[in-house]
């Protein structure tokens, strides 16, 4: 497979793109506060918030440095694993985490 | 720049997204059969559905200069029900013959049930008895990487020349094995779910520029039919040329597009 590199160097890379990633990093810690102050402690055994609380060690798992891929590490956290067909389709949508799977 | 929208849905957007698409540059789009956002009562909605596509889309398009073309299917999520979806199967034929018709999609699975792969099927052997180009939906979020490869290896098994057909919606987990297997790759780029323009070009950037497109992919949902051309700023916007810009939005296109035989890029300055 080809691999281009990004033309941009790493210092570029960090002015260009901190303060967006910085903003999404502090959306995901709002987001957990939240949920512990809301009512009721079902959310906080949600299949969701189980997969999305495993997949942040991802961002600095030392085993994804200079492999470039902790994305596609994090989506296939994430996915059903599973290669039969199901038996049959009784929802339409998807979760954004696999409900079969032990988080 | 010119560029080719190849994945949107325009009967879900107005007539004002036509002008300020052509106002970016868009001189040509495709548009897949697909979920309304409800399932439909009956066959007819779909006949309707398809005279829609055939007819009155590529008028309203070609009011801005876009050439409009489409693709034909019952979409996964209304393929649980066999009978039903083998109904609408039939009205595609009629279709077929339509010169803005490309092919069969868009095709594939939702939940990646056994109702669904059967459709997938028996859809498939309908685009191999017309000789027609396949585009692939793959499902969505949990269910796409196990959804890419059974569609894959229908596809396989059914003998179809990965090279007749794009699989959309990859993502990083999907792209290497759709590529690795001789496939078309498309990315779809949405604010919340797929990827983000920025992480379409990181994908550019880690597999290279061929046998892959970008697509806005713009419906009744959560979408933006100017993501292409935003798309574009973000490739620029870290150096690359405006060689690779082209090679993805309108080289790599044209070459998958153009074995239709229908395909027409428009004159563009």
């Amino acid at each position: 497979m080809p691999q281009q590199s990004c033309p941009l160097t790493s210092q570029q890379v960090v002015d260009i793109y901190f303060m967006e990633h910085r903003a999404k990093l502090l959306d995901i810690a709002a987001f957990l506060d939240r949920l512990e102050r809301a009512e009721g402690h079902e959310g906080l055994q949600d299949v969701r918030v189980r997969a999305l609380k495993k997949a942040i060690p991802l961002l600095i798992d030392s085993s994804c440095e200079n492999h470039a891929n902790r994305a596609e590490r994090m989506l296939e956290l994430l996915s059903d694993h599973t290669t039969e067909p199901t038996p049959a389709a009784h929802t339409q949508s998807a979760l954004g985490a696999d409900p079969n799977t032990d988080y | 720049m010119a560029y080719i929208d190849p994945h949107i849905h325009m009967v879900s957007r107005t007539t004002d997204d036509y002008r300020r698409m052509a106002q970016a540059g868009c001189v040509a789009i495709t548009e897949p059969a697909f979920w309304a956002g409800f399932d439909r009562s009956s066959p007819a909605g779909f006949y309707d559905y398809f005279r829609q596509l055939t007819d009155v889309e590529p008028k309203r398009a070609a009011q801005y200069g876009i050439a409009h073309y489409c693709w034909l299917c019952i979409n996964p999520k209304e393929a649980e029900d066999p009978a039903f979806a083998r109904e609408v199967m039939k009205l595609i034929p009629e279709f077929l013959d339509k010169p803005n018709v490309l092919g069969i999609g868009e095709i594939g699975l939702n939940k990646n049930s056994r109702n669904e792969l059967i459709i997938l099927e028996e859809q498939i052997e309908l685009a191999k008895q017309h000789e027609r180009l396949i585009l692939v939906h793959t499902p969505h979020l949990e269910d796409k990487l196990k959804g890419t490869r059974m569609t894959m290896d229908a596809l396989i098994n059914a003998g179809i020349d990965p090279g007749r057909v794009l699989i959309d919606h990859v993502e990083e987990h999907t792209v290497a094995e759709v590529l690795d297997r001789g496939f078309w790759a498309g990315m779809t780029l949405y604010p919340d779910s797929k990827c983000t323009p920025q992480r379409a070009v990181d994908i550019i950037e880690c597999y290279g520029n061929e046998r892959i497109w970008i697509n806005s992919a713009g419906d009744w949902g959560p979408s933006d039919p100017l993501s292409v051309p935003k798309c574009h700023v973000e490739m620029r916007r870290r150096g690359h040329n405006q060689k690779l810009v082209e090679k993805i939005s309108l080289e790599n296109p044209l070459a998958f597009l153009g074995q239709s035989g229908r395909f027409i890029l428009p004159e563009h300055s």
